[in-house]
């Protein structure tokens, strides 16, 4: 797969990226928005680190919170140190600490996990998570149980007054942080290595005919994307200034592979856009509705079924259209398919939430929603919202059908 | 001497309902070549659906009906949704059956709450079956693995002496040819499917009033399951049955006792038995103990 | 002349089936050898133990006077043996360049590096763009191999086979389904870049065979049954009954 930009100057792309990052908390300034911010851009790594594995290796891992977890504490102990005074380092170089840690792991585990392939392969990354969420509520003493180890990130001498007190500053260091990444898990892309790595996932046993180990490459891809896992497990330490057991659980785990699915695999960019959108679903969801992680689950579902290639590919998939300028002629076809979609999930919302006040003991069995409210337990709001979702799907086969007939149209033209 | 037996039979009963759930995971595996992440997920729907229908109707035709419920879903998940994910590969099938288990696991939770439901075994079967020194056996462990036994032995004998069973085994290996003689061979992996998750499901339903039915139980058992087949050798039914009794009485023996190891307590270390198992066999012997068939 | 390929009395069987029945063969640097039979004769089963695919039930198969038994393909590749496959088996998702390029990789000594950028390795790129010049694919550089056209692929197929630079080749059937212009184009190209190497092919057609082959081995269920000149084959009468027989009356 070439990762390389469409028809835009390298620099100029790299460029305006770098400067997103620079005025992003200047635009969007509520205090909210800049923790949202700071979150995305240890994701970004995160991610991106994930798709070193799945994207580019061909290894899809279930348990690589275990790289970016284990890094988090490795940091927060060395940030405890320093605020102790026990040793001197700058703070804004422990993201290089974490990163170390997820060498340091990335080895151990990498030796064990790498020595199978594909599904086996999964499972295993699936167990070793497992095994060391176990690990760490068993040893409270270094890893704090339950409640975890906290820290403060204001130690040690403000250096040129940056003291990390601040959340702007904090975002900027994790700002930095995420454009140095994302350039070096680029420019590893076009190594050797990371060549190498793109054949063995297409062709393992070819990559074996003209010279190459393949289980050496896998191994080799896991260890440096542990230590970009690392980097981003330690920003989030000196972010939430805590560490616990969540940061190594299967969840998290999940979560970035569900955020760098949606983003789009087959693309560079695609877990960036993927962390931005996750963020941004979880932190906003999560204040509406107490069902937002059954939400995700259908959009990660749905995208699998319907477009696996995340939204990059959708948004890629635009711009020939674009390019040849008949994106008028898709206006009335995107425009049906977008109300068909809103009034499917409009029915799904209903249906789900009326659920949801129904069971859940003690609750008002009202819901509200736009300045309506509904009681769940009458059956008007439950025939009317499987109508509307029953005339949503049927809406959307007409929509999609109309869709596929206009867009291929466009490409034969 | 009557712990160890106790504990022995009880790391027996649990290990056969392991493998009631590994075997039905083997043999899609096999068949099919897809792991199903959801395959826990269908235990838990098993048991739920078993809690539904014993407060309303009764245990014994919960014992059927809740299977054949979740059979239905499963049927339901192959035509709708692996079907279509099957050309994008095996990856892809993985991510499926993974949102798929997220998916179930949610919804359970919309259903039904977030504690325990209380699911109670039957109180025809509740009591001793037998005694052992001074520790009585109850009758439900016994009650589960006749289940599990029967369960299996059936499935081995539809396998290797029915019609359906010798198309299925044809399939295994050579699904183009088998359709090319006529067979259904969609239709056929919409059964099997189907199947592995009635069998999933009817340990739900022996399990779950055994041990706790809440939503967590799928997250719990089910990377227990992936480490058996693991263990066992991927695609290895042989494997898959000595790695359940294994890992059973590994952890049911880890559990009950209070041995020092590394300043905590055996029972304490337990639940990262299991995976240890998987770590030192995967140095020391890659394809598992008995491994036929490379995911 | 030293042998660059050595089978001893080799054995390989399957379970309880026996597919190869002790073979002894010698190919000596540099000659063009051809291996014949009819299907099922174990063709395919022998170049897979050969280059580390499976593990010979007994018997010692020697690279250059070393013994390869029990490596691992890409062991045996690094010690000079390359082969291709009867079933293209290229790098579907990445372009012409980029396959050779993979061939190349090792080869020039790159080996595991994530400190160097590939497109800055000039022997690297020159080695690609000479092999993609010599199997006549330089005007699909850019293209994704899984869309090339059958013969396309054959010859990119050869391409990689070739492009690390080892010195045994072995090609698997390389003008398996293609017509006869593709066919004629394919033998000059693989007589072009085995030139000065070592080459053991294994081929259906007659007319492939006896225009590239220096020597000729027949193997039937699992036994070499002979081995010399192409004219020497011809005349064989064992070898008309078994095998050759059949294809007089194609010709």
């Amino acid at each position: 797969m070439k990762y390389s930009p469409i028809n835009l100057g390298r620099w100029l792309l790299w460029g305006s990226t770098a400067v997103v990052f620079v005025v992003a908390p200047l635009v969007f300034t509520s205090s909210f928005a800049l923790t949202l911010l700071t979150q995305m851009g240890s994701f970004i790594i995160f991610a991106l680190s994930y798709n070193m594995l799945l994207g580019q290796g061909g290894m899809l891992s279930f348990g690589h919170a275990v790289y970016s977890g284990l890094g988090a504490y490795i940091a927060v102990h060395t940030l405890n140190l320093i605020g102790k005074g026990a040793i001197v380092f700058p703070v804004t170089l422990l993201p290089l600490v974490g990163g170390l840690a997820g060498v340091a792991f990335g080895v151990l585990f990498g030796y064990v996990t790498t020595r199978r392939a594909g599904t086996t392969f999964a499972l295993i990354s699936l167990g070793v998570g497992e095994m060391v969420f176990a690990c760490v509520l068993m040893f409270p003493g270094f890893f704090g149980g339950e409640a975890g180890v906290s820290t403060n990130r204001v130690v040690g001498k403000p250096f040129f007054g940056i003291s990390y007190g601040p959340a702007l500053q904090v975002y900027y260091l994790v700002a930095v942080w995420c454009f140095i990444s994302m350039v070096a898990m680029y420019a590893l892309t076009q190594t050797p290595l990371g060549r190498m790595a793109n054949a063995v996932r297409d062709n393992p046993e070819r990559a074996e005919f003209v010279g190459y180990d393949t289980q050496k490459v896998r191994f080799l891809q896991l260890v440096l994307s542990s230590f970009f896992a690392g980097v981003a497990g330690a920003l989030s330490c000196i972010n939430f200034e805590i560490v616990s057991a969540e940061n190594v659980s299967a969840i998290r785990s999940g979560g970035v592979l569900i955020a760098t699915f949606i983003g789009g695999v087959p693309f560079f960019f695609g877990p960036i856009l993927g962390a931005i959108v996750f963020i941004f679903f979880v932190a906003a969801l999560s204040g509406f509705t107490k069902a937002w992680l059954l939400y995700l689950g259908l959009f990660f579902v749905l995208m699998v079924l319907y477009a696996p290639g995340g939204l990059a590919s959708l948004v890629l998939m635009q711009l020939p259209v674009l390019r040849a300028g008949r994106w008028r002629a898709l206006a009335l076809p995107y425009a049906a398919a977008a109300t068909a979609a809103a009034l499917t999930i409009a029915g799904v919302i209903g249906v789900v939430e009326m659920v949801y006040r129904l069971s859940e003991q003690g609750a008002s069995t009202i819901l509200e929603v736009a300045g309506l409210s509904f009681d769940a337990s009458t059956t008007p709001p439950w025939i009317a919202f499987v109508l509307i979702l029953v005339a949503g799907l049927v809406a959307l086969r007409f929509a999609t059908r109309y869709f596929g007939r206009k867009w291929a149209e466009i490409k034969a033209a | 001497m009557e712990f160890f037996l106790v504990q022995l039979l009880n790391g027996i009963s649990y290990g056969l309902l392991l493998f009631m759930l590994s075997s039905g995971l083997t043999l899609v595996f096999s068949l099919m070549g897809v792991l199903n992440f959801a395959h826990a997920s269908f235990y838990m729907l098993g048991a739920y659906f078993a809690f539904q229908v014993s407060s309303k109707i009764g245990f014994w035709p919960a014992l059927v009906i809740a299977p054949l419920l979740v059979g239905v879903i499963g049927m339901g998940v192959e035509r709708f949704g692996l079907r279509k994910v099957h050309r994008y590969g095996h990856v892809a099938e993985l991510l499926f059956t993974f949102g798929l288990a997220y998916l179930i696991d949610e919804a359970v939770h919309l259903v039904w709450g977030r504690s325990a439901v209380d699911y109670r075994v039957p109180p025809d079967l509740d009591g001793p079956l037998f005694s052992i020194f001074t520790s009585q056996y109850p009758i439900y462990r016994g009650f589960m693995m006749l289940v599990s036994v029967a369960m299996l032995v059936s499935i081995w004998l539809a396998l290797t002496r029915t019609r359906i069973g010798l198309v299925i085994q044809a399939a295994l290996t050579h699904p183009q040819t088998v359709e090319a003689l006529g067979h259904n061979v969609p239709r056929v992996f919409m059964l099997v499917f189907g199947g592995g998750a009635a069998l999933a499901g009817l340990a739900g339903v022996i399990g779950g009033n055994a041990f706790v039915t809440e939503p967590g139980m799928a997250a719990s058992v089910g990377p227990i399951i992936f480490v058996i087949v693991v263990v066992g050798g991927m695609g290895s039914l042989a494997g898959a049955f000595v790695a359940s009794l294994l890992v059973g009485c590994l952890q049911t023996f880890a559990i009950s006792l209070d041995w020092p190891i590394f300043g905590l307590k055996l029972s304490q270390v337990a639940p990262v038995l299991p995976y240890l198992l998987m770590v030192l066999l995967l140095i020391v012997r890659p394809k598992g103990l008995m491994g036929t068939r490379e995911g | 002349m030293s042998a660059a390929l050595q089978l001893r009395d080799v054995h390989k069987s399957f379970g309880s089936t026996k597919i190869i029945n002790g073979v002894s063969l010698e190919v000596r640097a540099g000659e063009r050898h051809a291996i014949i039979g009819p299907n099922g004769a174990g063709k395919s089963t022998l170049y897979n133990l050969i280059s580390g695919r499976f593990p010979v039930s007994s018997g010692s198969i020697l690279l250059n006077g070393e013994n390869i038994g029990g490596l691992k393909p890409f062991e045996i590749n690094r010690k000079g043996l390359s082969r291709s496959f009867q079933v293209t088996n290229i790098f579907h998702n990445l372009s012409v360049y980029e396959n050779i390029r993979c061939a190349v990789l090792w080869a020039a000594g790159h080996r595991y590096s994530f400190w160097s950028r590939v497109g800055g390795l000039k022997e690297v790129r020159a080695r690609a763009e000479e092999t993609m010049e010599q199997i006549g694919l330089a005007k699909r550089r850019d293209v994704l191999a899984g869309v090339l056209t059958y013969a396309e692929q054959r010859a990119l197929e050869i391409g990689i086979t070739i492009a690390g630079g080892a010195g045994v080749i072995l090609l698997d059937e390389p003008t398996a389904g293609m017509s006869r212009t593709e066919t004629a184009h394919a033998v000059q190209l693989i007589r072009d870049v085995t030139m000065g190497k070592t080459l053991v092919m294994v081929e259906h057609d007659m007319g492939v065979i006896f225009d590239l082959a220096d020597r000729i081995s027949v193997l039937v269920y699992g036994e070499i049954i002979a081995t010399g000149a192409p004219a020497e084959i011809r005349a064989n009468k064992a070898v008309q009954e078994a095998y050759l027989g059949s294809l007089h009356k194609e010709h």
